[in-house]
Order: C-alpha cells, then sequence, then structure tokens
C-alpha cells in the first residue's frame, strides 16, 4: 500500500479517532497529521513483503494514540486539556454534547470505549493494540460505558 | 436510540480538506536567507522547490506547470525540513537526481566543475547534461547549484538572480569567485602543495591550508601527475592514475 493509498482510506477514520479521544477538531487534524507523516517515515523504509503483511488500520490507530497520549504529557503543566464542545457540523446537537462526554472521562476508558464502541475494533484487537489483557479491555470499555450513563442520567 | 448506537455514530465524520492537501500536496511559505526572501514549496517528503520571493501567485503558476499539483500557501516551513535538508525529488528524472545528490554534497565555500560532477555520478561525457540538469535545479539554494562553475573558472549563468547573484552567494559562504576566475584565467585549474605533492582543487580546504610558497598551479590533472603530484582523497580533483 502507497502513503497515498494509506491516507485516502484512512484519514477520515484516523481523523474521528483523534477527534473523538481529545474534542475539538483542530487539535484533531494536527494528531492526524502527525501521526500520517510518523507512518510515512516508517514506511519509508519498509520493503514491498511488509507493507503488504502491515495491518493498517490497527497500526496507523496505534500511532494516533501515541500521538494524542505524547501532546497530553506535554500540555500537562500548561493548559488543562478539558473539552470544549463544539458546534458540531452537522448541527446534530446530541452529538456534540455526547462527544463532549466521551472526551470528559478518564483517559484510560476513553480510549477503550472510543475504540471498541466508535472505531469498531473487536477486544482481542483491543488488547494488542494497547498492550493489554484482553480481560481488561473489557472491563475497561464496560466501566467506560456505565460512568457514560451515568452522566447522561444525571 | 441506545447509547452504543450513539456511540458508533460520533466515528462518522470526515476530515477535513487541509489534512490530505497538508500530507499528499505541497505547501509553500516564505523564509528568511542569506539570498534574501525565498519561497519554500515542501511536502510530506521533503522540500520540492524553492525561488526567491515575489509575486506568490507566480509561484504558485510556475510550480503547477512545472510540478504538475496544487500548491498552498502556508505561514512557516517546518523546521526539521530545513535543519535536516531532506529533499523531495520526486518527478525528476535518475540522471537529474544523482546530479543534484552529488551537488549537494560540495561543502560550503567551495566550488566544483560541471566535468567534475559528471565524472563522480559515473558519467564523465555528460557535461553538457550536468549543466542542463543544474540549469532546472527545482531546489536552488539548498541544493548548492552556485557551487558548480565552469571548468575555465569562469563563474557562469544562475537561475535565481543571474551571474551577480551567484558570485554574491559565493562570497557570503567565503568562497572567493574573483581569485577563482583570476586563477582561471592564469591557466590554473588545480592547486598542489610541494610539501606533500597532493593536489586539489583551489577552494579545497585542504588546499587553502597550504602556504604560498609552497603552493604550485597545475592547469590540468595531467601536468600534475606527470609532475609526481597526487589527486586530493577529499575533493578528488581526478581519479587516481
Amino acid at each position: 500500500m502507497t502513503f497515498e493509498q494509506l491516507v485516502d482510506t484512512y484519514q477520515h477514520r484516523i481523523f474521528g479517532f483523534a477527534l473523538n479521544l481529545c474534542g475539538n477538531p483542530a487539535d484533531a487534524e494536527e494528531i492526524a497529521q502527525e501521526a500520517f507523516l510518523r507512518a510515512h517515515k516508517a514506511l519509508t523504509g519498509w520493503d514491498e513483503e511488509r507493507r503488504q503483511e502491515l495491518q493498517a488500520s490497527a497500526w496507523l490507530h496505534r500511532i494516533a494514540l501515541n500521538v494524542f497520549r505524547n501532546r497530553l504529557r506535554a500540555h500537562r503543566d500548561t493548559v488543562p486539556l478539558e473539552s470544549v464542545p463544539e458546534p458540531s457540523r452537522n448541527g446534530h446537537a446530541e452529538t456534540s454534547e455526547l462527544r463532549a462526554l466521551v472526551t470528559a472521562l478518564p483517559r484510560r476508558y476513553r480510549e477503550a470505549v472510543v475504540l471498541h464502541h466508535v472505531q469498531g475494533f473487536p477486544y482481542n484487537e483491543i488488547a494488542n493494540l494497547l498492550g493489554r489483557p484482553e480481560g481488561t479491555v473489557k472491563s475497561d470499555v464496560h466501566r467506560g460505558l456505565a460512568l457514560l450513563r451515568k452522566e447522561i442520567e444525571s | 436510540m441506545n447509547l452504543t448506537a450513539e456511540l458508533r455514530n460520533l466515528g462518522d465524520v470526515r476530515a477535513p480538506e487541509s489534512l490530505r492537501l497538508s500530507l499528499l500536496g505541497d505547501a509553500y511559505a516564505e523564509i528568511d536567507s542569506e539570498m534574501g526572501r525565498l519561497l519554500v514549496a515542501f511536502n510530506a517528503g521533503g522540500i520540492s522547490a524553492v525561488n526567491r520571493a515575489g509575486r506568490s501567485d507566480d509561484f504558485e503558476l510556475w510550480f503547477g506547470r512545472r510540478m504538475g499539483r496544487p500548491l498552498k500557501r502556508v505561514d512557516a516551513v517546518p523546521e526539521h525540513l530545513v535543519r535536516k535538508l531532506r529533499f523531495d525529488l520526486r518527478g525528476l528524472t535518475p540522471f537529474e537526481r544523482d546530479v543534484l545528490l552529488k551537488t549537494a554534497q560540495i561543502p560550503r565555500g567551495q566550488v566544483r566543475s560541471y566535468g567534475w560532477v559528471a565524472r563522480e555520478i559515473g558519467r564523465p561525457a555528460a557535461v553538457r547534461a550536468v549543466g542542463t540538469a543544474l540549469a532546472n535545479n527545482p531546489i536552488p539554494y539548498f541544493i548548492p547549484c552556485h557551487r558548480v562553475v565552469r571548468s575555465d573558472g569562469v563563474i557562469g549563468n544562475y537561475g535565481m538572480g543571474g551571474p551577480e547573484a551567484k558570485k554574491q552567494i559565493l562570497r557570503l559562504e567565503g568562497a572567493d569567485p574573483d581569485a577563482i576566475e583570476a586563477w582561471a584565467r592564469r591557466g590554473v585549474r588545480y592547486h598542489g602543495s610541494d610539501t606533500t605533492h597532493i593536489f586539489c582543487f583551489p577552494t579545497c580546504s585542504h588546499a587553502r591550508r597550504v602556504q604560498e610558497r609552497h603552493r604550485v598551479g597545475f592547469g590540468s590533472e595531467r601536468e600534475a601527475f606527470a609532475a609526481g603530484y597526487r589527486p586530493c582523497k577529499v575533493c578528488r580533483p581526478a581519479l587516481a592514475a
């Protein structure tokens, strides 16, 4: 897969992933851009065989997650990363409210919930991607979801 | 609608167009350099084109015609691109690429001849083609085509501002274009040292260390070889006999 195909295939998915982790479109674009640039750098050293073996989607999600976490670390001391609900493009207020609630979840649960329920990864792939046991991932997703329900009902 | 279905909808977003453009298209910005203001185009692969700052729509037009890709103005050139100097040379022939990458190795403050570039890339007869490739250098200044001069010492023309601009930048870099031309007028193409019996291009850092009283001029490598001198291994004025 060429870099161009990678971008065309996954740009929306990776942008969406970043958006639901960080909550605002400008940061999400930067995270996605950085993730693809890192992927580009890695791909240039690879031969065709390795490119074909590539589980592109999971790999890109993993890179984007790292970029997101690094940014959190870099900003921790300066700007508290609270989620600011932006008026969403499609005008569904509920969507942006729900996104604000998701991005307000503790990071560990947020990552698990977004990977499973938004991005649609099965538990075993998330376990692989996060480097955590599958059971842990499952319980993180359930706890995250429970927290979300509580917030919605309150 | 239940919660998991709503969560699934959160993933239904489109990335802004600027994301794809920033990754696959080229962007450009103005930078300050010794040459004055320059317009620098770049993409994920590196710097793709450079020209003097002027009216920016001229640059966009020129870039579009030459590269066949769109170009978008942005605020700044990413710092790592300028620091590490990565180039995007797609769209050039392998020969042109060889010429430019070899030229990029010429140290600051020094000059080489078109014939030297041709020989170094393994195409010793292609001297004129080297000249053409350098005249079409899409990334002047960063790929220092100004450091390639005619073997008769004439500094030659320069795409980004003519012969005077070429001399000017060479001066800024610490080379002395007037001395280079003066040596050439006297028929001197190489400098040797009578203590080491090594000969160099006059601007090679090793040649410049040689004291005046030990300096010997040669008009050709044959002359130098005949005098029992060997070529410098750093500036490689000729292949070892």
